[in-house]
Order: C-alpha cells, then sequence, then structure tokens
C-alpha cells in the first residue's frame, strides 16, 4: 500500500506546526511568510496523498466514502467550533484566512486518514468490487 | 469452520493464530478460544447514536461559555475535560490494555464490541472541550501574553498537545475506527483485529505519558 497514512500524518504536522507558530504570537499578530509556507506544503501534501491514494487499485471506494463523509462531517463541526473561537478573539484578514486554511487542511486530512485506514482492510475484488456477505 | 450464532445475534471470528500480547514486556500468552467452537461477535452500532445528544449538549454548553465569557465553566471544562482526557489515556494504555491482552478471544471481542464505540464519541469530545476552553481560558487569564511569566510554559503545553494530535489523529483514532468495521464483517480478521488494537493501546499509553507532561506544565501554570 502507498503511504498515505504516513503523508497524512505529515500533512497533519506541518500545519500543526504552523499553527503552534501563530499561537506562541498571539495576541500580537505573528510573521505571515511561515505559516504561509506551512499551509501551503501542508496544501500540497494533501493534493499529492489524494491524487495517490485515487491509483490505489483494486480499492473499497465505496468504504472509504461512507467513513470519510462522516468523520469529514464531525471534523468540519470541529474546525467550525475553531473557527468560531479565532473570530470571537477579534482574529482578522490576513491571519484568519491563513488559520482557516490550515483548519479546512485539517477537517480533510483526518477524515482521509481514518476512511483510508478501514478502507484499506476491506476485501474488493480486482473490478473494485466488495465481496458478498455471507448467507445465513 | 466458522458459524454464524443466530440466537447471538453476532457472526463468528477467525480466530488468530496467536492473541494480541499486552503493552508489558514479555511473551504472548498462548492461542485461547471458547472451548465449544469459533468466538462470537455481538451485534454493535459502530457510533453509539444515544450518544450523539450528549455530545451536542456538551458542545453546545461550550460555545456557550465561550460567547458568554463563563470563566467557571471554561474553567470547568477545561480542567474536567482535561483530567478524563488524560486519565482515560493512562488507564487504558497501562491497564486496561494489559488486561484485555489476557482476555479470551470471546472476552476481548465482547469487551471491544462495547468499549470501542464509546471511545470514539468520548475522545474527540473531550479533546476539543479541553482546547477551545483552555485556550479561551490563557486569553481571559492574560497567559497568552508574551510577557506572561506563563507564556514559555503554555508554548511548551502547544508542542506537546501537537504532537498527541498527530499520535492520536493518525493512528489511534483510525485503529479504532478500523476494529469496529473489522468486527463488523461476515468473518473478521482476528490476527488483523489483534495487530490494530495493539496499536491503540500503545498510542493510548504513550498519549497518556505524553498528558503527564501536559499536567506538568498545567501546575506549574496555576501555580504561577
Amino acid at each position: 500500500m502507498p503511504p498515505v497514512g504516513e503523508l497524512g500524518m505529515a500533512t497533519l504536522a506541518i500545519v500543526i506546526v504552523g499553527g503552534i507558530f501563530m499561537a506562541a504570537h498571539v495576541p500580537r499578530t505573528a510573521p505571515l511568510v511561515f505559516p504561509a509556507v506551512m499551509l501551503a506544503v501542508a496544501a500540497v501534501l494533501l493534493v499529492v496523498n489524494l491524487v495517490i491514494m485515487s491509483r490505489i487499485k483494486p480499492f473499497a471506494w465505496d468504504v472509504f466514502l461512507r467513513v470519510a463523509g462522516w468523520a469529514l462531517l464531525a471534523y468540519l463541526v470541529i474546525a467550525g467550533m475553531l473557527i468560531y473561537v479565532f473570530t470571537y478573539d477579534h482574529t482578522r484578514g490576513s491571519e484568519l484566512w491563513l488559520l482557516i486554511g490550515m483548519l479546512v487542511i485539517f477537517a480533510v486530512d483526518v477524515p482521509l486518514m481514518i476512511g483510508f485506514t478501514v478502507a484499506r482492510y476491506q476485501d474488493v475484488d480486482e473490478a473494485g468490487a466488495q465481496p458478498a456477505p455471507v448467507a445465513a | 469452520m466458522d458459524v454464524v450464532d443466530e440466537s447471538a445475534g453476532g457472526v463468528a471470528v477467525e480466530a488468530p493464530t496467536a492473541p494480541p500480547p499486552a503493552p508489558a514486556s514479555g511473551p504472548p500468552g498462548p492461542a485461547a478460544g471458547p472451548p465449544g467452537g469459533p468466538p462470537v461477535v455481538p451485534e454493535f452500532e459502530i457510533v453509539p447514536l444515544k450518544g450523539l445528544p450528549i455530545v451536542a449538549a456538551l458542545l453546545i454548553f461550550l460555545v456557550a461559555s465561550i460567547a458568554g465569557n463563563w470563566l467557571w465553566a471554561l474553567d470547568f471544562f477545561h480542567v474536567a475535560g482535561g483530567g478524563l482526557w488524560t486519565g482515560i489515556d493512562l488507564f487504558v494504555g497501562l491497564v486496561v490494555g494489559p488486561i484485555l491482552g489476557k482476555l479470551s478471544i470471546q472476552g476481548r471481542i465482547e469487551f471491544m464490541t462495547r468499549f470501542m464505540p464509546k471511545m470514539l464519541l468520548i475522545m474527540p469530545t473531550l479533546v476539543t472541550m479541553t482546547l477551545a476552553s483552555g485556550w479561551q481560558l490563557a486569553r481571559h487569564l492574560g497567559n497568552l501574553s508574551a510577557s506572561s511569566p506563563n507564556h514559555s510554559w503554555l508554548v511548551a503545553s502547544y508542542i506537546v498537545v501537537g504532537i498527541m494530535a498527530v499520535i492520536a489523529l493518525g493512528i489511534l483514532e483510525p485503529a479504532n475506527v478500523a476494529v469496529l468495521f473489522e468486527l463488523k464483517k461476515p468473518r473478521p480478521n482476528g490476527e488483523r483485529i489483534g495487530r490494530l488494537m495493539r496499536r491503540f493501546i500503545y498510542t493510548a499509553g504513550i498519549t497518556g505519558l505524553m498528558q503527564i507532561a501536559t499536567l506538568v506544565i498545567m501546575s506549574r501554570v496555576a501555580t504561577n
């Protein structure tokens, strides 16, 4: 299996480093170059990971989409709450957009890892179809 | 041969060739299964739906606390949430894990099908509560300011929590969900379940130990 989980963890780590850098400067405005670079690198890694995963054959895509879809809903709620906290604390402008970008990557990356970990262990035939359930 | 046990409402499991070893040092015990046949997986929900209203209520209360600047509530969420998060991680990693390794296959399955779904809701809720309220608390108490004597301790806690987040979200939670899906299969793979559970237990223990560092930091902040 390609290193989707490992790439996912690297993406998450990079986003977190950028976030910690910004948090460590609060309430002052952090220099934005470093977190912007972290965000860009994380975004590239995420896209690369999605491309790599799209080429896995066979793969239980129906299971992946089901698991990742529900996980995405949960993590969008969490990311939304954190965006609310930042806006409530009067974070504005480029700083806010960078944080939103990081939270979007977080909200997509974690469900990707969860969905991939579940789907990789599902049995599929070469056509990508799952076997029929065993009759009672 | 695996048999679907309709009376138990569950399915049989391909028993692994060896049970998952406990996190403590020592060789794994001998394979053990129920004397009458292959283990049976009881019916269970991957996401316990009855728990969702509780999660929703807590998160709504959290948002209200933030919006209303209720310091007592933020303190409650942060202390209770952080304490439970740490306690559960340590308890699971250092107590439950070794016990689980010594149970029979059937015993482990019975435990996992009841325990893992609850953990799927409990841990992300506790983490969200703890971190969101902690940030707001730090803002109210002036600890975020670079001139605060607690500032460097807080940055240290960000780093510790950041490392824990990568481990928990990248390894622990996916393993949690994967175990539940494996148990839902008509013929769950016991060896795979054992491998994933080892991953879950070990990472819970590691994050629990890192949580001790967070507790030390928070004690310093509280008394500074």
